[in-house]
C-alpha cells in the first residue's frame, strides 16, 4: 500500500473534480456522499499503509511523481515522502476528515451550497494530505498555500455577508504573510544546500553554519506563525469562525491549524541546531498560550470561545516544540485534534439545536433538551481540561515534563495556562448546559437533538477523546511510549524525560490538583452563585473591558498597518504617480510645446523678413569664416 | 588680362550688380522688382562665370551659364504664371500682402 | 523557411482582411490566426525533434552596403515568446466577438499587421532588423487605440506614441554605436547578433554604460518599468479591449524579451555597475504599483497597474542575470500574458453587462452567475501566483533568482506576494460578493465565446501550474546557453 500511497491525496481530488463539475445537477444524498467515499477511501489506504510502515524496516518512503520544476542545479521533483511523522497527520487529516464529512452532510443539509461546501472541502483534505505528504519544502508549500485557498473558500462560503468576507480575506492575507518568510525560507534553504528534498537537506543541515540555519529556521516559524495563529498573526483565527461550523472543528482545529506544527516538527534539524530559533519559538508559543487563554476568559460567543482556546493550546504545542519535545507536541496535535474537533462538533451542534444562536449568554439548561451532544462536549472539556485519564491530560503533561526540565518559568506559565483554560472551558460548559434557559420561546420549543449522522461522529470523537491517551502513556508508568518511538527516526535529538519518578508524579498531582481546584471555581462561580456573564459593556470593569475587547489588538493593527498601508497607497498614487512621476512627463511634453511656441513667431510669413534675415546669416558666416 | 581690362573690373562690376540685385530683393515689395532683381543676381554670377571660365580658358564656365539661362528662362516663364494669378486673385502683387497661409 | 511563415503568415493573412469587408473580416481573421497557431505548434514540434538549423533559420542579405541581413531563427526563447503569440492572438479576436467594432476589416487586419511584426521582434537575428520589426509594432497598435479607443484617446495615444517612440529612439543610437564597434577584426561591420554581443563586450564600462542605459530606457518604458510606466494605466484604460491584450499580453513581452536578448549579453560591465540601479528601480516598481492598485476602484485600471508590479518583478529577475531569474522570467512572462489576457477580458464583461467597472458600483455578481464567478477566481489565483496555478512557478523562481542577487531585494519584491493578495482579493470581494448591488441589474449567462476563452485560459492556468515541464524544457537550456555566453 505504501506504493500506493498517492491515492490518498488522489481519491480527495477525484471527489473535488466529480463534486466541482457535476455537484449542481446531482442530489444532495449523491454530491455528500461521494465527498465522504473519497474521503474514506484515503483513510483505508492510510490505515493499510500505516500498518505495511509498522512491519516495515523502512521507515521512510519516496515516491517520485513527476519532475516539476528545473532550473540548473534546482530541481525540484512532486515527490512524496511516507515516514512515521506523515503517516500520523495522515490518519488524523482523513480519520477526523471523514467523521467531519459525515457530520457535515447533516449539518448543511438544508443549505443551498450543499454541493459547493462539499467540493471545497475535498479540495481541502486534498491539499492538506499534499501538505504532509510532499518530500520537499515546495510541495509542502503548495499543500500550505492550497489550504490556505480552502479555508478562504470555506470562511467565506455564505458570500453574501460582508463580515463573513472581510474574515476570509483577513486570513487569506495574515496567512499570506506568513507564507512570504516561508517562501523566502525556501530559496534560503535551496541557495544554501542547493536542494530542498528533505533528506538531501537535513543530512548536511548542519554545514550550512549556525547563523544561517537560524535564519532558515526563524523564516520558517514565520510561515508557522501565520498558519498556526501564533502572535501576531493570530487574529485572523477567531474571525475564521465565520465559516460553518464543520470547517471551524476540520480546518481551524484539526488539521490545518497545526500545520505550522507539522512545518517544525519536520524541520526539526535546524531547530534542534539553532538554540535562538528554538528559544524564540518556545517564546511565541507561550506568550500565544497565555494571551489567547485570557481573551477566551471573557468571550460569549461559543465559537469564539473554542477559537481562542485553540490558539492556545497551539501556543502549548509550539512551547513543546521549542523545548525539543517534538514526539510530546505531535501527541498533543493527535488528542488535541480529537477533542477540538469534538468540542467544535458538539458546538455546531447545539448552534444547529439553538437555531443559529451562537451567544452562551441566551442558552443554559440544555443539558437535559441535548443529551448526547452535553455528554460528548462534556467528555471533551474534560480530555482539554487535563484531567486523567482522558487524552488531553497525557498530552499536556508530557509537554508541561519537558518543559519544567528546560525551564520553571516557561512551566510555570503553562501551568497557568492550562489553569485558565480549565476554566474557561468549565464556563462555557456550565453556560450553555446547566442552569435556566435565557433563549426566547420560539427557541425553546424549536431545541431538539440533531440527527443521527451528527451525533455519531461526536460519539466517536468522544470516544476517542477519552481513550486517545493510550498511545502516549508516560514511560515512568513503566509504559511504552508508542508515539515517542514511533516518531524517533525523524527527530535528530530525541528528548527522552530525564525527570526523576519522584518529581514526574509531583508536577502530575500538581496539574490535576490545580484543575480540580478550577473546575471547583468555576463550577460555583457560575452554578452555585449562577453569575451570568455582564451584557451591558459599560458596566465591565476596566480590565474585563480590556480582555472582553482582546486587548484590542485588531484595532491597533487597524491603525498601524492598514489605515497606513492605505494612506501610503493614495499618497502613491494620488501625489507621486499623478503628480510627481507623469508631472514630470507631462511637463517635459509642455516644455517642447512652449519652446515651439516661443520659436514659432520667428517664422513671420514675410518674405522680406526672410531674405533679410537669409542675407544676414550668409553676411555672418563670412564674417565668421574670415575672422577666424 | 581679359582683353585687355584686368579681371578685376569684371569682379568688381559683377559684385555691384550682385549687391544692387540682393539689396532690391530685400527693399522692394513690389513682385516684379523683386523678380527682376533675382534676375539680376542671376545675371552677376553669370557675368563672374563668364570671365573666370576666359581668363582659365576652361569652358566648363560658359556651360554652366547655359544652364542657368535655361533655368532662368523657365523659371521666368513659372514666376510670371505665378504672379499673374496671384494679380488675378488679390488685384495685387504686393508680397506683404499674400498672408493667407500664415493663420 | 518555417520561421519565415511565421511570419509571412500573418502579413498576408492582414492584406486580405483588410480587402474583406463587413463581418466575415474577423472570421477569416481568425481563422488565420488559429492557423498561426497551429503553425507555431508544427514549429515547436519540430524543434522538439532537435530540426533546429535547416528550417528553423533563414538569413538573407537585405541592404549590402550597410551589410543588413534579414535573419531570423527559432531558439527556445523566441520559441516561447512565438508561442505565446500565436495562442494570445486567436484568443484575442475571439474576444473581440460581442464587441461590434466599426470597419472590422481594418480593426482586424491591424490586429494581424501587429502579430506579424511581434513575431518579427521574437525572431530576429539581426539587431537592425529587430529594430524595424520593433517599431512596426508600434504603428497598428496605435491606430487601433487611436481608431477604437474610449474617452480622450486622441491626447492619451499620442503620448503613448511619442513616449515609446522617444525610447526606441535612443535604442537606435545604443544599437548604431554598438553597429560601429562591430568588425574589429573583419573590418566588416555586421548587425548580426552575436557580433553585437562581441562588440558590446569589446568596449570599456563607461562605454557599455552608455548602451546600456539607452538600451535599457527603451525596454523599460515599453515594458513598463517605473518611473516610466505613466503612460500605461491610461492608454491600457482607454485602448479597446483587444488593444489593451495586446499591449499588455504580448507588446509588454517585447520589453522583457529585449532585455533578455538584446542587452543582458551584450554589456555585462554595465550591468555590474548599473544592474543594481535597475534592479533597485524594478523592485520599488513592485511595491509602488502594488499599492497604488490597492486603491484603485476601476477594475481595468487595477489589472495595469498590477502589470506594473508583475512586469517589475520579471525586470528584477532578468537583470539579476542567474539562471533562475531569467528562467522564472520567461515562465512568468508566458503565464503573465495569459492571466492578463484572461483579466482585461473579464473587465471588458463586466463593462458589456453592467454598463461599469467600478468596484463601488458593482457588487454580488456571483449571485446571478456562478460559473462567471468561477472562472475569474481561478485567473485571479493565476495572478496571485498560487501554487499549482501558472503564476506560482515563474514567480518562485524570479523570488529566488533576485534572492541571489540580493537577499533584501528579494524579501521587499516578495512583498507582491502579501499585496497581491490584498488588491485582487479585495476587488473580487468587491465586485462579485456580498449582496447584489442595487445599481446592477441582471447579469446574464455569459457569451459562447467569451465563455471559451475564458475555460481556455483557465485550463491553461491550471495545466502549466501543475506541469509546467514543457515550458521548463524550453527555457531552460536556451537561458543556461544565453548565461554561458556572458561568460
Amino acid at each position: 500500500m505504501i506504493k500506493l500511497i498517492g491515492l490518498v491525496p488522489l481519491f480527495p481530488l477525484i471527489g473535488f473534480l466529480i463534486n466541482g463539475f457535476f455537484g449542481k445537477k446531482m442530489s444532495k444524498s449523491l454530491s455528500g456522499g461521494i465527498a465522504c467515499v473519497s474521503v474514506l477511501a484515503s483513510f483505508v489506504v492510510a490505515v493499510l499503509a500505516f500498518l505495511e510502515l509498522q512491519h516495515s524496516a523502512n521507515k521512510s518512503h519516496v515516491i517520485e511523481l513527476f519532475s516539476w520544476i528545473n532550473s540548473d542545479t534546482l530541481k525540484i521533483p512532486f515527490s512524496l515522502l511516507f515516514d512515521p511523522l506523515s503517516s500520523i497527520f495522515l490518519l488524523i487529516i482523513t480519520g477526523i476528515g471523514f467523521l467531519i464529512h459525515i457530520y457535515s452532510t447533516g449539518y448543511m443539509h438544508d443549505d443551498d451550497g450543499f454541493s459547493r461546501f462539499f467540493t471545497y472541502l475535498n479540495l481541502f483534505v486534498f491539499f492538506m494530505l499534499l501538505l504532509v505528504l510532499g518530500n520537499n519544502y515546495l510541495v509542502m508549500f503548495v499543500g500550505w498555500e492550497g489550504v490556505g485557498l480552502c479555508s478562504y473558500l470555506l470562511i467565506g462560503f455564505w458570500f453574501k455577508n460582508t463580515a463573513f468576507n472581510n474574515a476570509a480575506r483577513k486570513a487569506f492575507v495574515m496567512n499570506r504573510i506568513g507564507d512570504l518568510g516561508f517562501l523566502m525560507g525556501i530559496i534560503l534553504i535551496f541557495v544554501t544546500y542547493g536542494s530542498i528534498s528533505y533528506g538531501e537537506v537535513f543530512a548536511k543541515a548542519g554545514t550550512g553554519g549556525t547563523a544561517v540555519v537560524t535564519s532558515i529556521a526563524l523564516l520558517l516559524f514565520i510561515g508557522a506563525i501565520g498558519k498556526s495563529a501564533q502572535i501576531p498573526l493570530y487574529t485572523w483565527l477567531p474571525d475564521a469562525m465565520a465559516g460553518p461550523t464543520p470547517v471551524s472543528a476540520l480546518i481551524h482545529a484539526a488539521t490545518m491549524v497545526t500545520a505550522g506544527i507539522y512545518m517544525v516538527v519536520r524541520s526539526n534539524v535546524f531547530y534542534s541546531i539553532s538554540e535562538v530559533a528554538s528559544e524564540t519559538v518556545a517564546v511565541v508559543g507561550i506568550a500565544t498560550a497565555l494571551f489567547a487563554a485570557t481573551i477566551g476568559l471573557l468571550q460569549n460567543d461559543i465559537k469564539k470561545i473554542l477559537a481562542y482556546s485553540t490558539v492556545s493550546q497551539l501556543g502549548l504545542m509550539f512551547l513543546g516544540l521549542g523545548v525539543g519535545a517534538y514526539s510530546s507536541s505531535v501527541f498533543h496535535v493527535t488528542t488535541h485534534a480529537f477533542f477540538k474537533a469534538l468540542l467544535f462538533l458538539g458546538a455546531g451542534s447545539v448552534i444547529h439545536a439553538m437555531g443559529g444562536e451562537q451567544d452562551v449568554r441566551k442558552m443554559g439548561g440544555l443539558k437535559g433538551k441535548i443529551k448526547i451532544t452535553y455528554i460528548t462536549m462534556l467528555l471533551g472539556t474534560i480530555a482539554i481540561s487535563g484531567i486523567p485519564p482522558f487524552s488531553g491530560f497525557f498530552s499536556k503533561d508530557e509537554i508541561l515534563a519537558h518543559v519544567y526540565e528546560h525551564n520553571k518559568i516557561l512551566w510555570f506559565l503553562g501551568m497557568v495556562t492550562s489553569m485558565l483554560t480549565a476554566f474557561y472551558m468549565f464556563r462555557m460548559l456550565f453556560l450553555t448546559f446547566f442552569g435556566n434557559f435565557r433563549g426566547t420561546h420560539e427557541q425553546e420549543h424549536h431545541l431538539h437533538e440533531s440527527p443521527k449522522s451528527m451525533t455519531v461522529p461526536l460519539m466517536v470523537l468522544a470516544g476517542l477523546s477519552v481513550v486517545g491517551g493510550l498511545i502516549g502513556l508516560p514511560e515512568f508508568w513503566g509504559q511504552h511510549n508508542w508515539i515517542g518511538e514511533y516518531l524517533s527516526p525523524i527527530i535528530l535529538r530525541p528528548d527522552p524525560s530525564i525527570l526523576s519518578h519522584e518529581t514526574e508524579w509531583t508536577l502530575m498531582g500538581l496539574a490535576v490538583l490545580a484543575a480540580g481546584v478550577v473546575i471547583y471555581f468555576a463550577h460555583a462561580m457560575f452554578i452555585t452563585n449562577d453569575v451570568l456573564p455582564e451584557n451591558n459593556e459599560e458596566k465591565l470593569k476596566p480590565w474585563q473591558k480590556l480582555i472582553a475587547n482582546k486587548y484590542y489588538v485588531d484595532e491597533l493593527y487597524n491603525a498601524v498597518v492598514t489605515k497606513p498601508l492605505d494612506i501610503i497607497s493614495s499618497f502613491f498614487h494620488k501625489f507621486m504617480d499623478l503628480q510627481v512621476v507623469d508631472g514630470i512627463v507631462n511637463s517635459t511634453g509642455k516644455a517642447v510645446t512652449g519652446i515651439g511656441s516661443v520659436v514659432r513667431l520667428l517664422q513671420t510669413g514675410n518674405i522680406g523678413f526672410y531674405i533679410v534675415s537669409m542675407v544676414l546669416g550668409v553676411v555672418l558666416i563670412l564674417l565668421f569664416t574670415f575672422i577666424i | 588680362m581679359l582683353n585687355g581690362i584686368s579681371i578685376n573690373y569684371y569682379l568688381l562690376l559683377s559684385t555691384v550688380l550682385f549687391i544692387i540685385g540682393a539689396v532690391g530683393v530685400m527693399a522692394r515689395r513690389n513682385s516684379i522688382i523683386i523678380f527682376m532683381c533675382i534676375e539680376l543676381m542671376l545675371n552677376a554670377v553669370n557675368l563672374m562665370l563668364v570671365s573666370f571660365s576666359t581668363l582659365h580658358n576652361d569652358p566648363k564656365g560658359q556651360v554652366f551659364v547655359f544652364f542657368i539661362m535655361a533655368v532662368a528662362a523657365s523659371e521666368v516663364a513659372v514666376g510670371l504664371a505665378i504672379l499673374t494669378m496671384i494679380y488675378r486673385n488679390i488685384k495685387h502683387i504686393d508680397t506683404d500682402l499674400l498672408t493667407n497661409l500664415k493663420n | 523557411m518555417l520561421s519565415a511563415l511565421l511570419i509571412f503568415l500573418p502579413l498576408v493573412a492582414s492584406l486580405m482582411v483588410f480587402m474583406i469587408k463587413g463581418n466575415a473580416a474577423r472570421n477569416f481573421a481568425l481563422g488565420a490566426a488559429v492557423a498561426e497557431f497551429v503553425l507555431a505548434v508544427f514549429v515547436y514540434c519540430q524543434f522538439k525533434m532537435g530540426n533546429h538549423y535547416q528550417d528553423l533559420t533563414m538569413n538573407n542579405i537585405w541592404v549590402k552596403s550597410l551589410n543588413i541581413h534579414f535573419s531570423i531563427g527559432i531558439d527556445g526563447m523566441s520559441l516561447l515568446m512565438v508561442l505565446l503569440t500565436t495562442f494570445l492572438v486567436p484568443l484575442i479576436i475571439l474576444s473581440s466577438f460581442t464587441t461590434a467594432y466599426e470597419k472590422p476589416n481594418a480593426f482586424y487586419g491591424l490586429i494581424l499587421f501587429m502579430q506579424m511584426a511581434l513575431v518579427g521582434v521574437f525572431t530576429s537575428n539581426d539587431g537592425f532588423l529587430f529594430y524595424v520589426f520593433w517599431e512596426l509594432a508600434l504603428i497598428p497598435i496605435y491606430f487601433i487605440c487611436l481608431l477604437w479607443g474610449g474617452e480622450n484617446r486622441g491626447k492619451i495615444t499620442f503620448k503613448f506614441f511619442v513616449y515609446t517612440l522617444l525610447g526606441s529612439l535612443f535604442m537606435l543610437v545604443g544599437l548604431i554605436y554598438l553597429y560601429s564597434h562591430t568588425g574589429y577584426g573583419s573590418g566588416l561591420k555586421s548587425w548580426a547578433v552575436q557580433d553585437l554581443y562581441n562588440a558590446g563586450r569589446s568596449m570599456n564600462e563607461s562605454q557599455q554604460s552608455a548602451v546600456f542605459w539607452m538600451i535599457f530606457v527603451a525596454f523599460a518604458i515599453k515594458m513598463p518599468v517605473f518611473p516610466f510606466h505613466t503612460w500605461q494605466p491610461d492608454t491600457y484604460v482607454t485602448s479597446p479591449t483587444s488593444g489593451t491584450m495586446l499591449l499588455s499580453g504580448i507588446m509588454l513581452k517585447m520589453g522583457t524579451f529585449g532585455l533578455i536578448k538584446w542587452l543582458l549579453p551584450i554589456v555585462p560591465l554595465a550591468l555590474t555597475k548599473w544592474g543594481g540601479t535597475a534592479i533597485t528601480l524594478s523592485v520599488f516598481g513592485i511595491v509602488y504599483a502594488s499599492c497604488i492598485a490597492i486603491v484603485q476602484k476601476d477594475f481595468k485600471r487595477l489589472i495595469a497597474y498590477s502589470s506594473i508590479a508583475h512586469v517589475g518583478l520579471i525586470s528584477a529577475g532578468i537583470l539579476s542575470a542567474n539562471q533562475q531569474g531569467v528562467q522564472g522570467a520567461l515562465i512568468q512572462m508566458m503565464s503573465h500574458g495569459v492571466n492578463v489576457v484572461g483579466l482585461f477580458l473579464i473587465a471588458d464583461i463586466l463593462m458589456r453587462h453592467t454598463g461599469t467597472r467600478d468596484s463601488d458600483k458593482l457588487g454580488g455578481l456571483r449571485n446571478m452567475n456562478g460559473q462567471f464567478a468561477v472562472l475569474f477566481l481561478i485567473i485571479l489565483l493565476g495572478a496571485v501566483a498560487l501554487p499549482l496555478t501558472n503564476g506560482f512557478v515563474g514567480e518562485f523562481l524570479l523570488i529566488g533568482g533576485v534572492y541571489q542577487y540580493d537577499a533584501w531585494m528579494a524579501g521587499f519584491a516578495g512583498l507582491t506576494v502579501i499585496l497581491g493578495a490584498v488588491y485582487m482579493l479585495r476587488s473580487y470581494q468587491n465586485i462579485m460578493l456580498g449582496e447584489k448591488n442595487v445599481n446592477v441589474g441582471a447579469f446574464g449567462p455569459l457569451a459562447t465565446s467569451d465563455k471559451v476563452v475564458l475555460i481556455t485560459i483557465c485550463a491553461v492556468v491550471i495545466a502549466f501550474g501543475v506541469y509546467p515541464k514543457p515550458l521548463n524544457d524550453l527555457a531552460e537550456p536556451a537561458v543556461k546557453m544565453l548565461l554561458n555566453n556572458m561568460k
